[in-house]
């Protein structure tokens, strides 16, 4: 069998499927649905996934999703109880499922002795129930039809065979016709067909429809036994037979030529269905009315390369349309001039079109989320600790690209709140607090960003520990005075982790200064909080899409540069007064009470021409990570539009400050800052790495070109 | 006359397996997701043979036979039951409720569209 690789991947999507409504049932099983609805579902994912798995002989995975389809059996049928030991093992039993698809979609083999850990794990639930081995016959093999019927007569052929034969109602009732089988058998051979009428009711008496024709034949030939009950399979039971070797090989001399059409069975298929059926009429009825609510919404799957071209043409549009518009404000026209109010209904509907196409590439958070399920449950396992995920807001769609760059930090941050944010079950007990930990993960919209949040309830951030931690690796000054926020900010520094000191978890080699570099490279930011014997909660903050944002157009030092509106508070044009001149370069603005720091977004990104410096500066209030607020220095606010993103990362590697370009309306390329890095910038030598001055300034030139 | 052949499954792979061995033998095959799908579509192309699956949401294979075996049209038509089991009660079952016969799966090509031919005289 070589099913097309179409169809491989067809299955393997399908897995996907599959797997998540598993995880899916399992989770709502493990709080406590038993509902037949619940429990079939998650047997028809593991049964689906052998299914399938079957048609692409991938023996390891028939194997264990048989095993565990036979533990799923044991619970919907009511033999097996759904202790927590046992729902414990199908929740682990599912994860090794999508590892062993994972696999096979590699063309990978797993560890046998993994699989067989497992194995061993789900055998143990069934404990001595005898139905595993019965179960057991089919699936590790691939014979296909099994032909359950005895010795393989090869070694004594006889020279033919008599076949008595006489279908009984059932045999009509089930869509057999009495002709195809006589012509099975003769297709084998030459064969003579008799007509037997001995059996024919009395066509007065009560029983006038009862089929009574019968048929002996006689093949000739010596084909096996096998073959002739492979042709009777169907039917045994639904007729008398007889299948016999013919001892004195009477060959016929010829074929009778009656066989070509067999006699028509004499009481035809139609005549005993409705009496045999009557009593199953409602299911026909209870069949139509389902049919009547049905309807998954259909969709369609369609190549990723595609939306994505067609979301590049969609910002080619904005383009384009931004460029007309400028033009015609060059013009100078009248608000009200047709043109213009064309150009207005052309934007309007370039945006429709944008959003509709965004749209596509979103996905739920779902089945992200629902992986985590399986980060904690491992992690529980690794540390020792007791742990339970609660999830909401999993319909919050979010950018495909996104959701795939934010699983490794997610999984960490996961890790993480199991490893160090919670205690240990005893610890607990002692605080008054349940034993088993919550982790909840969340996702939801808020004003144009996609807000993910990770909250245990342990015990909280020990800040004493980490400014300590932080003193001895150096990052920190010895006498620095920290307010709780900055500590908590610590942990994102590059260089420090807790971890060494814990567990095995920390072997990942990942620590929260890679997280947060993977939110910021999407656009978002983290962010803490965490109140001590309560818990710590990450806040993460992205981006609806990749794509495109509103920006504010702004000038610094003579170039045109972009500030992403979602981190601008306010645009201020401070008094004389406002500014407070600190140390040689540094000031602070002072507003409504508040000492803010100020940033020269010129002199951070290296342009050192203190010529483009205008002599009143606007400065953008911006918040940065830890709710820290700083304000930028700008020569001039322009505009606020809808840019396009061009990522620079490919062409020219990451610039400090920067996060990707745009090409504006009159077709100048223009770099989107990135105020978060900029205001780290400034916060000290801990804070960033050494910006690139030359290039980043050689890159503004060429661009400019 | 093209044999028209109903496939039911709720796996989508499957259907694709099941549509394409049929398709390569010069066989129509129309597919439905679920029984409750299939009874409707069974209602609407008359089909000459019905490959079901067993295990499926809002309708199982057992269903599908009695519907369309207690059902108003076409109530003899074949019906083949695709199974992963080849569990004697199983089969039993699925013929006490009046499957014509069963396909295993994995199935191969060959042996499908043979029961295929089998049950529907379709020639070989």
């Amino acid at each position: 069998m070589a099913p097309q690789s179409s169809i491989r991947d067809t299955f393997f999507e399908e897995c996907e499927d599959l797997l998540e409504a598993l995880a899916e049932g399992l989770a709502a099983m493990a709080d406590g649905a038993r509902d037949t609805d619940t429990v079939n579902a998650v047997f028809r994912a593991v049964h689906s996934v052998k299914g399938g798995a079957g048609a692409f002989a991938l023996t390891d995975l028939v194997a264990f999703a048989h095993r565990f389809e036979t533990v799923l059996d044991g619970v919907r049928s009511g033999t097996l109880d759904l202790t927590p030991e046992v729902m414990h093992t199908m929740q682990r039993s599912a994860d090794h499922l999508a590892d062993l698809v994972e696999a096979a979609r590699n063309e990978d083999v797993l560890p046998p002795d993994v699989s067989d850990a497992f194995l061993a794990n789900l055998d143990q639930c069934l404990g001595a129930e005898p139905e595993s081995l019965d179960m057991g016959d089919t699936p590790f093999d691939f014979a296909v039809i099994p032909l359950e019927f005895g010795d393989d007569p090869a070694p004594k052929e006889p020279a033919g065979h008599v076949i008595r034969f006489r279908p009984l109602q059932q045999l009509y009732a089930n869509g057999h016709d009495p002709a195809l089988l006589i012509a099975a058998v003769h297709a084998l051979g030459p064969c003579e067909v008799a007509l037997d009428l001995s059996a024919l009711p009395d066509w007065d008496g009560p029983d006038a429809l009862t089929p009574g024709l019968g048929w002996t034949l006689r093949l000739a030939g010596r084909e096996s036994e096998t073959a002739l009950q492979e042709i009777f399979e169907f039917v045994e039971g639904l007729c008398e037979l007889d299948i016999s070797p013919l001892e004195d090989a009477p060959v016929p001399a010829d074929p009778l030529p009656s066989v070509a059409a067999p006699p028509p069975p004499a009481p035809g298929p139609e005549a005993p269905s409705p009496a045999a059926s009557a009593a199953q009429k409602p299911d026909l009825a209870a069949g139509a009315e389902a049919g009547e609510a049905r309807g998954p919404k259909p969709t369609l799957r369609v190549d990723l390369d595609r939306v994505d071209r067609l979301i590049n043409s969609v910002g080619e549009l904005i383009i384009n349309q931004a460029m007309i518009a400028q033009r015609l404000q060059d013009m100078a026209l009248a608000p009200d001039d047709d043109v213009s109010l064309h150009v207005e209904d052309y934007r309007l509907l370039a945006r429709d079109i944008q959003e509709a196409v965004m749209a596509i590439r979103a996905q739920p958070v779902k089945p992200l989320f629902q992986r985590m399920s399986r980060i904690l449950r491992e992690a529980a396992e690794a540390t020792g600790k007791s742990a339970r995920l609660v999830t909401f807001g999993e319909n919050t769609e979010v950018d495909k690209t996104v959701i795939e760059r934010l699983a490794d930090p997610l999984t960490h941050m996961i890790r993480n709140a199991v490893d160090h944010g919670l205690e240990g079950p005893d610890a607990r007990r002692a605080a008054g607090k349940d034993g088993t930990g919550t982790i909840r993960l969340g996702a939801a919209h808020r004003s144009g960003s996609v807000i993910i949040t990770i909250r245990d309830d342990g015990a909280g951030l020990n800040r004493p520990r980490i400014l300590d931690i932080a003193r001895r690796k150096g990052l920190v000054a010895p006498d620095a005075d920290l307010a709780d926020a900055e500590i908590d900010g610590l942990l994102f520094l590059p260089g420090f982790s807790t971890a060494s000191a814990v567990s095995n978890l920390s072997g990942r080699g990942v620590g929260l200064d890679v997280v947060r570099n993977a939110v910021t490279a999407l656009g978002g930011r983290i962010s803490i909080a965490s109140v001590p014997g309560q818990g710590t909660e990450f806040t993460i903050s992205l981006p609806l899409t990749l794509a495109v944002m509103d920006g504010m157009v702004v000038s610094v030092a003579g170039q045109t540069m972009v500030v992403p509106i979602t981190s601008i508070l306010e645009t201020i044009r401070p008094a004389p007064g406002d500014l407070h001149r600190v140390g040689t370069d540094d000031s602070l603005l002072s507003i409504r009470g508040r000492f803010i720091p100020t940033v020269d977004v010129a002199r951070s990104l290296g342009f050192t021409d203190p010529s483009a410096r205008a002599d009143f500066p606007l400065l953008l209030l911006v918040e940065g990570e830890n709710q820290s607020q700083c304000a930028l220095v700008v020569d001039a606010v322009h505009d606020q539009r809808q840019v396009v993103i061009k990522g620079l990362d490919s062409n020219y590697g990451q610039v400090p400050g920067v996060s990707a370009a745009t090409v504006l309306g009159d077709g100048q390329i223009a770099l989107i800052l990135d105020p978060d890095a900029i205001a780290a910038h400034r916060a000290g030598p801990a804070a960033t790495a050494a910006p690139r001055p030359s290039l980043f300034h050689a890159d503004v030139h060429h661009g400019q070109h | 006359m093209t044999v028209k052949v109903l496939a039911i499954d709720d796996s989508r792979t499957i259907r694709s397996l099941v549509q394409k061995v049929m398709e390569d033998a010069g066989f129509d095959c129309i597919c439905a997701e679920d029984g409750v799908d299939g009874i409707a579509r069974f209602a609407e192309v008359a089909p000459d043979v019905v490959i079901t699956d067993i295990n499926m949401p809002n309708m199982d294979g057992y269903g599908v036979i009695s519907s369309i075996r207690g059902g108003e049209i076409n109530q003899s038509v074949p019906i083949l039951v695709l199974t992963t089991e080849s569990a004697d009660h199983l089969k039993a079952r699925a013929r006490a409720a009046g499957a014509t016969g069963w396909i295993v799966k994995p199935f191969d090509d060959e042996t499908i569209v043979s029961v295929v031919r089998r049950v529907t005289g379709a020639a070989g």
